[in-house]
């Protein structure tokens, strides 16, 4: 199988082999695909120093972010076939961690580590209990399921004020070396301060990428393989002896362990977490939306999926903006472009993009 | 036969009863499989042969009764366990994973086969092996040329002998067809029976054939299993068996009694 990224960058064959092994024999299979990945890859890396400002890097943390929780969906969805409501359960589950150990115990690392792994445990432990128990019966009632323990979750986080800041939330300190008044060098480079806040976008950017090329090995596994056969035929994939119940609990560990990441890494950027930044239901169909647009089973999906709705949500109100204000004087053009009318836009949008490409935009990429 | 030790049978069912609300589908079926032998089960249609081997390959639950594998209840036992016991299942109508190739659909009978579906960290190409032993499969099912074809796109008689080739993959002890002809044109069939032939000819395997082919039937059995109505109503050797009054009404139709169960 050759490569189309490597020979589009004319790679020797010796870090192809490395390439692929880090893609897991798994790569993009279309050039237009490689270059897109790239581009998102390199702009992401480079965002600090190319577009200068608090708002991009803000963005392009968030992109990080939401690529590693949409393609922890389409481990679930995309690739095994089960529905969960219950995925920004676990990314709260992250941020709540990260945000009551640094708000209780103080700013420091340990309460960092702290905080991830009694999170990491939470979410492992929550999502084995709601597979046990629902991944037995049918598909549908484990989606039911899921989805009354994350409105459960949900208000308990708006409940259990003392403990959680309610429907305010927590904001905390971060640990000094991710403050913005942490200088890594004394100098600027290329008029960029290289402090605390840069370090905790690379530490967001990497631990991201790595996390990402994690699911795509997990995916590409012969565990991986058994997942797709329990979606394609899970009566056939059972007589054949794979426990599918044991491989879906399996899955959905694994998802929710990697949602909590995310949470928590979100939390770190954010200095903050509240029910409305990690735990809503609107989130969770953002996610949703990312995985099938991007084109569900195939985690290359959720890059792309996730960058274009983070743009999207970003900068489609700028957009819009500029469109209205250039069309102030056509009456109705200039009142359906209005900024506020965004998220028809965003819809309208999503919905054309569902009808055109049902395969997802890698699924229409990867027939050319 | 193989040795002079009294032999024990490779799979039993004691009283096997399955009942779906008043209807007793598999009744009361107390059957022995020795080990090397092939066991033809005949009977019209409905007359419960799937659903016994659903009962026996785990896909059903007994309502009564006991599925024995090497003197080992396994009745408890969940499909996937009973396939890791040595039991396996060829389907009648075909099940396969319809969107993977040929191949993937071989593989990932070799790899449960080889207990290594719970690697999460090497990526599924590097164990070479197991990909070798599925295109070695497929080989002998003569499908090597379209492996790279996924069951949807292949012909009802290509489906037929992946699914034969799925089976050939577990390497299991007991192989359970299920009417594997059924549907195939001429020219295909020998294939299929020549593979049931050369299993039966190790002499170490158990081999379940439900077969409506009366001529496949003779020339594979070494004992025939008649079920009628969910019962066991005769069993023996296979010239005795078709020739006997209660196979000739129960299976050939003569003076039957109930009509609508006997056409087939």
């Amino acid at each position: 199988m050759t490569l189309a990224m490597s020979s589009a960058a004319g790679t020797p064959p010796a870090r192809n082999g490395i390439l692929l092994g880090l893609l897991s024999a798994d790569p993009p299979r279309s050039r237009v695909l490689s270059l897109l990945l790239v581009a998102i890859l390199a702009t992401l890396v480079a965002t600090p120093f190319l577009i200068p400002g608090s708002q991009p890097i803000g963005t392009a943390a968030k992109i990080c972010i939401f690529i590693l929780l949409a393609a922890s969906f389409d481990l679930l969805l995309g690739y095994t076939g089960i529905v969960s409501f219950a995925h920004t359960m676990f990314f709260g589950i992250g941020g709540y961690g990260i945000a009551i150990a640094l708000n209780r115990l103080g700013a420091t690392w340990t309460s960092v580590a702290i905080g991830l792994a009694a999170a990491l445990a939470l979410s492992a432990v929550l999502a084995f209990i709601i597979g046990l128990v629902s991944l037995r019966v049918r598909a549908i009632f484990f989606s039911m399921i899921t989805l009354a323990v994350a409105s459960a979750m949900l208000v308990l986080a708006s409940q259990l004020s003392g403990f959680t800041g309610g429907e305010d939330g927590l904001s905390f300190q971060l640990p000094p070396e991710l403050r913005p008044a942490f200088r890594v060098l004394a100098d600027p480079v290329m008029g960029i301060a290289i402090n605390g806040r840069l370090l905790a976008y690379y530490l967001i950017l990497f631990v991201s990428l790595g996390m990402f090329l994690l699911l795509l090995r997990i995916v590409n596994s012969p565990f991986g393989r058994v997942l797709q056969a329990i979606r394609e035929n899970e009566f056939r994939a059972e007589a054949l002896g794979y426990r599918v119940v044991a491989y879906r609990i399996a899955a959905s560990v694994i998802a929710a362990l990697a949602a909590t990441v995310a949470g928590a890494l979100l939390a770190l950027w954010l200095r903050y977490n509240g029910p409305d930044t990690t735990l809503s239901f609107s989130i969770m169909i953002d996610v949703l939306l990312m995985v099938v647009i991007g084109g569900m089973g195939t985690l290359y999906g959720s890059v792309i999926g996730a960058t274009l709705f983070v743009l999207a949500q970003s900068y489609l109100q700028v957009l819009m903006g500029t469109v209205s204000g250039s069309l102030a004087a056509v009456p109705l053009l200039a009142s359906i472009t209005h900024p506020d009318r965004w998220l028809l836009w965003l819809g309208i949008l999503f919905v054309t993009s569902v009808y055109a490409f049902p395969g997802g935009i890698v699924g229409r990429l990867r027939r050319e | 036969m193989v040795s002079s030790t009294p032999p024990k049978p490779a799979l039993e069912t004691r009283g096997l009863t399955i009942r779906f609300g008043g209807h007793v589908a598999v009744d009361d079926v107390t059957c022995s499989f020795m080990p090397g032998t092939l066991t033809a089960i005949v009977g019209p249609n409905g007359a419960g042969k799937t659903t016994y081997f659903n009962l026996i390959s785990g896909q059903l639950k007994a309502s009564a009764g006991s599925v024995w594998v090497d003197g080992q209840d396994i009745t408890g036992a969940s499909a996937s366990a009973r396939t890791h016991k040595g039991l396996g299942r060829a389907f009648q109508l075909t099940n396969l994973f319809p969107q993977l190739t040929a191949l993937e659909n071989v593989r990932l009978a070799v790899q449960s086969r080889a207990g290594a579906g719970w690697s999460l960290l090497r990526t599924w190409n590097t164990r070479r092996d197991l990909i070798e032993k599925a295109e070695s499969v497929l080989e002998t099912v003569h499908l090597a040329d379209k492996r790279h074809l996924s069951p949807k796109t292949l012909s009802h008689g290509d489906q037929r002998k992946l699914e034969v080739a799925l089976l050939l993959a577990l390497e299991p002890k007991i192989f359970m067809f299920d009417e594997p002809t059924a549907g195939m044109s001429v020219d295909e069939v020998p294939t299929v029976l020549e593979l049931i032939q050369e299993i039966r000819e190790r002499g170490d395997r158990t081999i379940l054939l439900v077969e409506h082919k009366m001529d496949v039937v003779r020339s594979l059995a070494d004992r025939i299993v008649v079920l009628h109505h969910g019962a066991l109503v005769a069993e023996g050797d296979p010239a005795a068996v078709i020739a006997s009054p209660i196979v000739q009404e129960a299976y050939l139709g003569i003076e039957t009694t109930r009509p609508e169960a006997a056409h087939g």
